[in-house]
């Protein structure tokens, strides 16, 4: 047995690898990229396609694809990529799988770098896909590899479900031999492929019922299970934890030094008879899962007749931010009346350290221009995207006033051209137009919108740790061109600090245009100069 | 055996490879091991932490409750004052001298040091700033710092040094003598910050 030192990322990856992988498809996304990168590095000696794709919706419909021709294949993205890649998610849970499809999206519960805690899991059930919840990184190998098998056998794509803490934790691994081939050939069923609405009404009851048959399934994996505690502090109070809410319960435990029964869930559907064996005599449980209430809203249902409910709704563990083990020992104190131990603090005022652009950033010097250029042309509004970039928002640049999600500057930007606004201005990097911007820009040069987009060409996808984007240089050029963006209005600068009165007037000189300019700002990501020198 | 330890600093100065190097040697020695860190946006420029824990027992979780970690090594002396209430009342700190200044507000040095005095714990200081130089190039701070650290760690620094060498093994034998001589004069050189 191979034992490794990896991330949780990692684990899932390697999981793929010696499952016999066909293709790994995906999307950076912190803190998922690395499940991706690792495939990446592996995908020659196992034999296997690693490929970044275009968006996260386009790396379903890319590991869809090879799920039909029978081979195995697993997509990555983070949790809100999987609003992206949410189409073709959901309608896969009706179509179902054929080579086994595993979604690897990773939650970022506590938002160490995103804009919401969404839930994936929310997504699976939507879907009626099941889901698995490691809660170590073993459990991510483990659970993965199960997964694969558990595809083809159910024809379903499957969730795994990461979080922060684990995505981006280190332990030792042991890893399995490799799967056998899977032995599928092409799908060659029409009647499920083709996603018609006579057919669609004869696939959705079956997939109501395959999900029925996983919930049965549910009740005896060896992931869901009652962990009576040997001598509980109280018989009538029980805790359900979710993936990593286990460690963090059973930490509180050893400190606390007292302990109940635990309902340890990490595959859904929800198991319903095991969740009433373990309800069974309790008058008061504790949900302890890092996320959303998933499993404490469907608890929470039974009110009145059940047994009363402490969790994020009613606030008992607080309603937000990532679990860890200070809320363990304090929650655990709380719901079994007991002692807390003290710790000293000491008390300081400590000045914060945010994030910010590298010295040397050419978006430094693109906003230095873009500040010149508007302070003599109001109103203006900076619409911008999700990228290092969007640090172009804080002091001393205050460069931006708006940024929501992948893609979202050009359409906004657009709509408030729209509504009249005299300057309004898109701001987004090469790879987040690539993403999403295509398409938005798409409409507002077939009606020539008064607005102005500036692309930051930095040559790479930089905050995720400099993965290739999809076009750069001349090529992006063409590609704008090519969306019919007038030709007379199609711009390059080179954001340097010498350069920036002449940047600031042909910025200015766009912005007085009354129709659509795109400006591509080009000059590298220090970063990747920097990674090219040492590689 | 039980060592929890927190690793502070600033994005771009080395954490997660100090504890990729206390990861081999705890490996090494058979122990139990987890190790969380930071990843994204917080790595430019901004604080950052990484969590490592080792045990001959069972380890629950990936993260260390607060008052409760043995030792905060840091390779700046503000993160290691930000992290301060990590440690537990025995704990010892062990941090390098030179101060990142890329904030408006940074404190000035007295301050800091005063406060790293009466945060009540041991503290041990080294400027690795120099010792780093002196080993052949200040890009080995960071493995300075762990040097200076070494023998609060709980593993054998031979351990520690096999660490060293897996981590740099790909960047040739210069790289690899230049830091464990890093490694070493930093043990030579922790100086106890008295009260
Ligand atoms: S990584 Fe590149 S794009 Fe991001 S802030 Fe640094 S230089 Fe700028």
């Amino acid at each position: 047995m191979k034992k490794m030192l990896l991330l949780g990322d990692e684990a899932v990856g390697q999981a793929a690898a010696d499952a016999g992988l066909g293709g790994a498809f995906g999307y950076p996304g912190t803190p998922s990229t690395e499940i991706f990168e690792y495939l990446e590095k592996h995908a020659s000696e196992y034999g296997y396609s690693a490929i970044w794709s275009g968006n996260e919706k386009v790396a379903f419909e890319e590991a869809l694809g090879m799920s039909y021709v029978g081979k195995r294949a697993i997509v990555t993205m983070k949790h809100v990529g999987l609003n992206v890649a949410a189409d073709p998610f959901v309608c896969s849970g009706v179509i179902g799988a054929h080579g086994g499809l595993i979604a690897a999206v990773a939650d970022d519960p506590g938002m160490h770098s995103s804009q919401d805690e969404q839930d994936s899991r929310y997504y699976a059930s939507f879907a009626k896909v099941p889901c698995y919840e490691p809660a170590t990184q073993q459990q991510a190998y483990d659970m993965t590899r199960e997964a694969f098998k558990l595809s083809e056998d159910f024809e379903t794509p499957v969730l795994m479900r990461l979080v922060t803490r684990i995505a981006h934790s280190r332990a030792v691994v042991a890893c399995q031999p490799p799967d056998e081939n899977n032995g599928l050939g092409i799908a060659d069923d029409p009647d499920k492929w083709v996603i018609l609405p006579a057919h669609a009404r004869r696939l959705y009851p079956a997939a109501l019922n395959r999900y029925r048959r996983l919930g049965e399934y549910a009740e005896n994996c060896r992931w869901n299970k009652i962990q009576p505690a040997a001598n509980p502090a109280d018989k009538t109070k029980g805790i359900i934890v979710c993936g990593t809410g286990h460690n963090y319960i059973m930490e509180a435990f050893e400190i606390l030094g007292i302990a109940v029964d635990v309902l340890r869930l990490g595959f859904h559907p929800i198991p319903p008879k095991l969740l009433a064996k373990f309800l069974e005599g309790k008058s008061e449980v504790m949900l302890f899962e890092d996320g959303y209430p998933f499993v404490e809203e469907r608890i929470n249902g039974l009110a009145g007749a059940g047994p009363a409910v402490r969790g994020r709704l009613d606030g008992f563990i607080g309603e937000t931010g990532e679990l860890d083990p200070d809320r363990a020992i304090d929650c655990v104190a709380r719901f079994l009346n007991a002692a807390k131990p003290q710790t000293k603090q000491v008390s300081v005022t400590i000045p914060a350290r945010p994030p910010k652009l590298c010295p040397g950033c050419p978006h430094i010097d693109t906003f230095t221009a873009l500040n010149d250029a508007l302070e003599t042309r109001q109103p203006a509004r900076v619409f911008s995207d999700i990228g290092c970039y969007t640090l172009g928002a804080l002091p001393p640049l205050n460069a931006i006033n708006s940024c929501v999600e992948m893609g979202a500057s050009v359409g906004m930007a657009k709509g408030a051209a729209q509504g009249g606004l005299k300057y309004p201005v898109a701001v987004l990097g090469d790879g987040t137009f690539e993403h999403s911007g295509l398409t938005s820009l798409l409409g507002a040069a077939r009606e020539n919108t008064p607005m102005t987009l500036i692309i930051l060409d930095n040559g790479t996808t930089a905050m995720t740790g400099a993965q290739d984007s999809l076009a750069n240089g001349a090529k992006l050029h063409s590609v704008v061109a090519g969306l019919g963006v007038d030709p007379a209005h199609l711009k390059k600068i080179s954001p340097l600090p010498a350069k920036r009165g002449e940047n600031a007037a042909l910025i200015g000189a766009e912005l007085d245009y009354a129709g659509l300019s795109v400006i591509i700002a080009e000059r590298e990501c220090i970063q990747i100069i920097g990674k090219r020198r040492t590689a | 055996m039980k060592k929890d330890i927190i690793l502070a600093g600033v994005g771009g100065q080395g954490t997660i490879a100090v504890a990729v190097m206390i990861a081999d040697a705890a490996i090494e020695q058979g122990l139990n091991f987890r190790q969380s860190e930071v990843h994204g946006m917080s790595q430019r420029g901004g604080a950052v932490e990484t969590q490592v824990r080792l045990s001959d027992k069972a380890i629950h979780c990936d993260l260390i409750a607060t008052g409760r970690a043995d030792l905060l090594i840091s390779l700046e002396p503000l993160e290691a004052l930000r992290k301060m209430n990590y440690l537990s009342e025995t704990g010892t700190v062990v941090t390098a001298l030179a101060p990142v200044k890329n904030i408006p507000d940074y404190p000035a040095m007295d301050t800091v040091l005063d406060q790293l005095r009466r945060a009540g714990r041991t503290v041990y200081t080294i400027d690795a700033e120099a010792v780093a130089k002196d080993a052949g190039s200040t890009r080995a701070q960071n493995v300075a710092v762990l040097g200076a650290a070494a023998d609060f760690i709980g593993l054998k620094p031979a351990a520690i040094r096999k660490g060293i060498e897996k981590v740099f093994a790909a960047k040739g034998a210069a790289v690899v003598e230049m830091n464990l001589r890093a490694f070493d004069m930093g043990r030579e050189h922790a100086a106890k910050l008295e009260a």
